[in-house]
């Protein structure tokens, strides 16, 4: 029956009114849509020049050449208030923004790490603390947190006559926390380049014992010869450079005055409350990262490779942690671009970060709301991209291949 | 092979009976338990000894100060001073205990708060009939809480003369009720409009799906605080000249488009975990696009991501805090203006705000992410075996 010549199937499609026909209709759909998007973006510009014409409010982008006029507590190039242009003051809130990302993600990669690590130990009580860590910093919002570190810790610490006093001549005061300051001398590039170098000849060791092996079977020392080399190359050439009696670096220490400290490096207490904010904050979000990253790795993972004999070490490092990274990368990766990102809160305690110069002072200042957030959405937008597309790139690279 | 049983040394069968091997040691009980968990080892000794460590410099000071050298009643700054009271004071929630009203409902008129606790209600039923998963009706639930809720809010907060409810003025509003209030309307708004632009994102119309990436890529890739100052700026800028928009509206603009971004990544995780047959078993019933989406796809995606849901209503509801940047009156910043009363002019009374307003984000935050654990094992559990 079903078979029967008679029901051919029609040789061509019926025709439909263009009203039913889907591909119309999708058409159709984007037109619309992208009429009312532009409709809506043409209204809101056009709305814009108008209210800025009636303020007198400048246009374009001509008031970055501008002097700025305001001075900056925390500022790593040179910024003066009577020379220093509106240009040179997102250069230094970019740079602010930029230090603080840098540092709390290392500290709270290792703070991170730690804990996800310590909430997974078979010691019941070491991992009931690291849980309640995470839940209790999870759970409190960042700027109740940033506002506690600066107002009520940072603020209610004694003045600089009585200074505390942290072991390895670091003191801690109102004014901040005041560390060791290392002041290199001429000829102390040398150091960078000794640790270029050894960078340089560990991955050219690594590669070549990886094809010796490949070859003849034979395993190479790879991470003591590294190590020897990353680090016993700068310290080599500080040994020869001392003894040259041209001191690389020295350490200026800081003194406990009468009055006052004197030299080190003054980390300001808005600095160190960002950091210990974010640092403290993040952690908590990465231990977690990193205790889903670890369990994600079967058992049957660590049974086999010692079933084959494998060492708890190799173990660890040939099976469990390449696995366990697969899953920890993209995640922790967010978690960088959300501290990057939450380093903006510093608005609330007065660190100069980009936010705080730019769209604080500068708007203010001149204005001009729509160069002034455009150009700071921009620079973080630019950050969450690059580091979307960097992330695209490292997951295609590890992503599991299956036949 | 061909050797007898003869041939065969016997030396490796044993002549002597065996001594009796000691007792086992304990496997079960509170000692046993502390054996395997605490002490198995030298180093897991030694960790236990440092988990004791910490526990020793962290819980005496903190019950000090939160209960033992607390300070529970009192009217003004001299119960909580040391100088005056003689003895060191931890805490001093005679000051919180003073403050309540002004940290739930900020300068809102005593004799309209009434209508703030009705809203505080209507709020609870709402969100108590759409957390319940068992709830009767919950579509009228959803539509309550999408709709009416919403309306019915702000007639009774903002005012309405010919209902006999005066009006009163948004500036007026603070504390939690304006933290609520925040937190709500981001939900309320974002959900909706998160759906939306996931189904765009996941369209087949090249020119729908790149508007809706767009749009969700902007608003992930900026903080918070930058959408913020731009409602704040911008918002009145991009309308026409004649029309002001209200000081605690442009906030909430922002921070509806920001969280509707994030929600459209969640509820998109549903979609995609959705098998394509449901679709195509849609459609070859005759559903149209939007009866498939409405009737079989995105009732089984959006009860997949309640717990992504709910743990993005947490991310929100800390994030409310960042309002007070903008001059917003939220509960942070009742907290910041009550700390500086000289009438409370005592040296624990900052700590004490702080660590009330932590207590009241940390009860909520944490309530909301044992349900969000409670609803996923559930789901899981037709997975379990």
């Amino acid at each position: 029956m079903s078979n029967s010549p008679s029901v051919a199937p029609p040789s061509r499609p019926p025709r439909v009114s263009p009203l039913y026909d889907p591909r119309v209709r999708g058409w159709a759909y984007q037109i619309l849509l992208v009429l009312a998007v532009g409709l809506l973006v043409w209204a809101a510009i056009d709305n814009a020049a108008e209210n800025l014409r009636n303020a007198r409010i400048a246009s374009g982008f001509g008031f970055l050449s501008n002097t700025a006029g305001f001075d900056v507590s925390q500022s790593l190039v040179p910024f003066a208030a009577a020379s220093s242009t509106y240009g040179q003051a997102f250069v230094v809130g970019l740079l602010n923004t930029l230090i603080v990302a840098a540092i709390g993600i290392v500290l709270a990669t290792l703070l991170g790490f730690l804990i996800g690590v310590a909430r997974l130990s078979p010691n019941w009580m070491l991992a009931k603390l690291a849980g309640v860590y995470v839940e209790v910093i999870r759970n409190i919002p960042l700027l109740l947190q940033l506002l506690f570190w600066y107002v009520a810790v940072l603020s209610a610490l004694p003045g600089a006559r009585e200074s505390l006093s942290l072991p390895g001549s670091v003191f801690l005061n109102q004014r901040g926390l005041y560390v060791p300051k290392p002041i290199l001398a001429a000829d102390a590039w040398a150091i960078p380049l000794a640790l270029g170098l050894g960078l340089a000849a560990a991955i050219a060791y690594r590669v070549r014992a990886r094809h010796r092996q490949a070859r003849t079977g034979r395993q190479a020392p790879v991470g003591l010869v590294g190590l020897a080399l990353v680090l016993g190359l700068p310290l080599a050439t500080w040994g020869v450079l001392a003894l040259v009696g041209a001191d690389p670096v020295t350490v200026e220490v800081p003194v406990k005055g009468t009055f006052n400290l004197r030299g080190g490096l003054q980390l300001y207490p808005e600095f160190v409350a960002l950091v210990l904010g974010l640092t403290l904050y993040t952690a908590a979000f990465i231990a977690e990262v990193v205790r889903a990253g670890i369990q994600a790795v079967s058992r049957g993972q660590t049974e086999a490779a010692r079933a084959l004999g494998l060492q708890p070490g190799p173990t660890l490092r040939l099976v469990v942690i390449p696995q366990a990274m697969r899953v920890i990368v993209p995640p922790l990766t967010s978690q960088y671009l959300n501290l990057t990102k939450n380093s903006s809160l510093a608005v609330a305690i007065g660190y100069p970060d980009l936010v705080q110069v730019f769209m604080g002072t500068v708007l203010n200042q001149t204005g001009q709301a729509v160069e002034v957030v455009a150009i700071t959405m921009a620079v973080y937008l630019s950050i969450s991209l690059v580091t979307a597309l960097v992330m695209n790139v490292y997951n295609r690279r590890v992503a599991l291949v299956e036949r | 092979m061909s050797a007898g049983p003869q041939a065969l040394s016997l030396s490796f069968i044993r002549r002597e009976t065996v001594p009796a091997a000691p007792p086992p040691v304990l496997v079960s009980g509170p000692l046993a338990w502390a054996r395997a968990n605490l002490f198995s080892g030298p180093g897991n000794t030694l960790l236990t000894l440092l988990a004791l460590a910490i526990l020793a410099l962290a819980v005496p000071p903190l019950a000090r100060f939160l209960v033992i050298d607390a300070v529970f009643t009192g009217a003004n700054r001299d119960a909580c001073r040391p100088d005056v009271v003689g003895h060191p004071v931890g805490a001093c929630w005679a000051f919180v205990a003073q403050k309540i009203n002004y940290f739930v409902y900020g300068s809102y008129p005593i004799e309209e708060r009434w209508r703030a606790n009705v809203f505080f209600g209507l709020a609870a039923v709402g969100i108590g009939w759409l957390l319940w998963l068992d709830a009767p009706r919950r579509g009228l639930g959803a539509l309550y809480v999408f709709v009416i809720f919403p309306l019915a809010g702000y007639a009774l907060l903002a005012g309405v003369p010919a209902l006999g409810l005066a009006k009163v003025p948004t500036a007026l509003w603070g504390g939690m009720l304006v933290t609520l209030v925040v937190s709500l309307v981001g939900i309320v708004a974002s959900l909706p409009l998160g759906i939306l632009l996931a189904l765009g994102r996941r369209s087949q119309l090249p020119l729908v799906r790149l508007v809706c990436v767009i749009f969700i890529e902007f608003w992930r890739g900026v903080p918070l605080i930058t959408v913020l100052f731009m409602a704040n700026v911008m918002l009145p800028l991009f309308l026409p000249g004649d029309v002001t928009v209200d000081r605690l509206m442009r906030p909430l603009v922002g921070i509806a488009l920001f969280s509707a971004a994030y929600m459209a990544e969640i509820v998109r995780g549903g979609l995609q975990a959705i098998p394509r047959g449901q679709t195509e078993g849609a459609a070859s019933l005759g559903l149209s696009y939007w009866q498939s989406m409405r009737l079989v796809v995105l009732p089984q995606a959006l009860r997949i991501v309640i717990p992504g849901i709910v743990n993005s209503f947490i991310a929100l509801f800390k994030d409310t805090t960042l309002v007070s940047i903008v001059g917003i009156f939220d509960f942070i910043r009742t907290i910041e203006s009550a700390r500086v009363d000289p009438n409370w002019a005592a040296p624990t009374v900052v700590t004490t705000g702080y660590a009330f307003a932590a207590l009241f984000y940390f009860v909520f935050c944490f309530g909301m992410s044992r349900y969000a654990l409670y609803v996923e094992r559930r789901l899981a559990a037709g997975q379990r075996r």
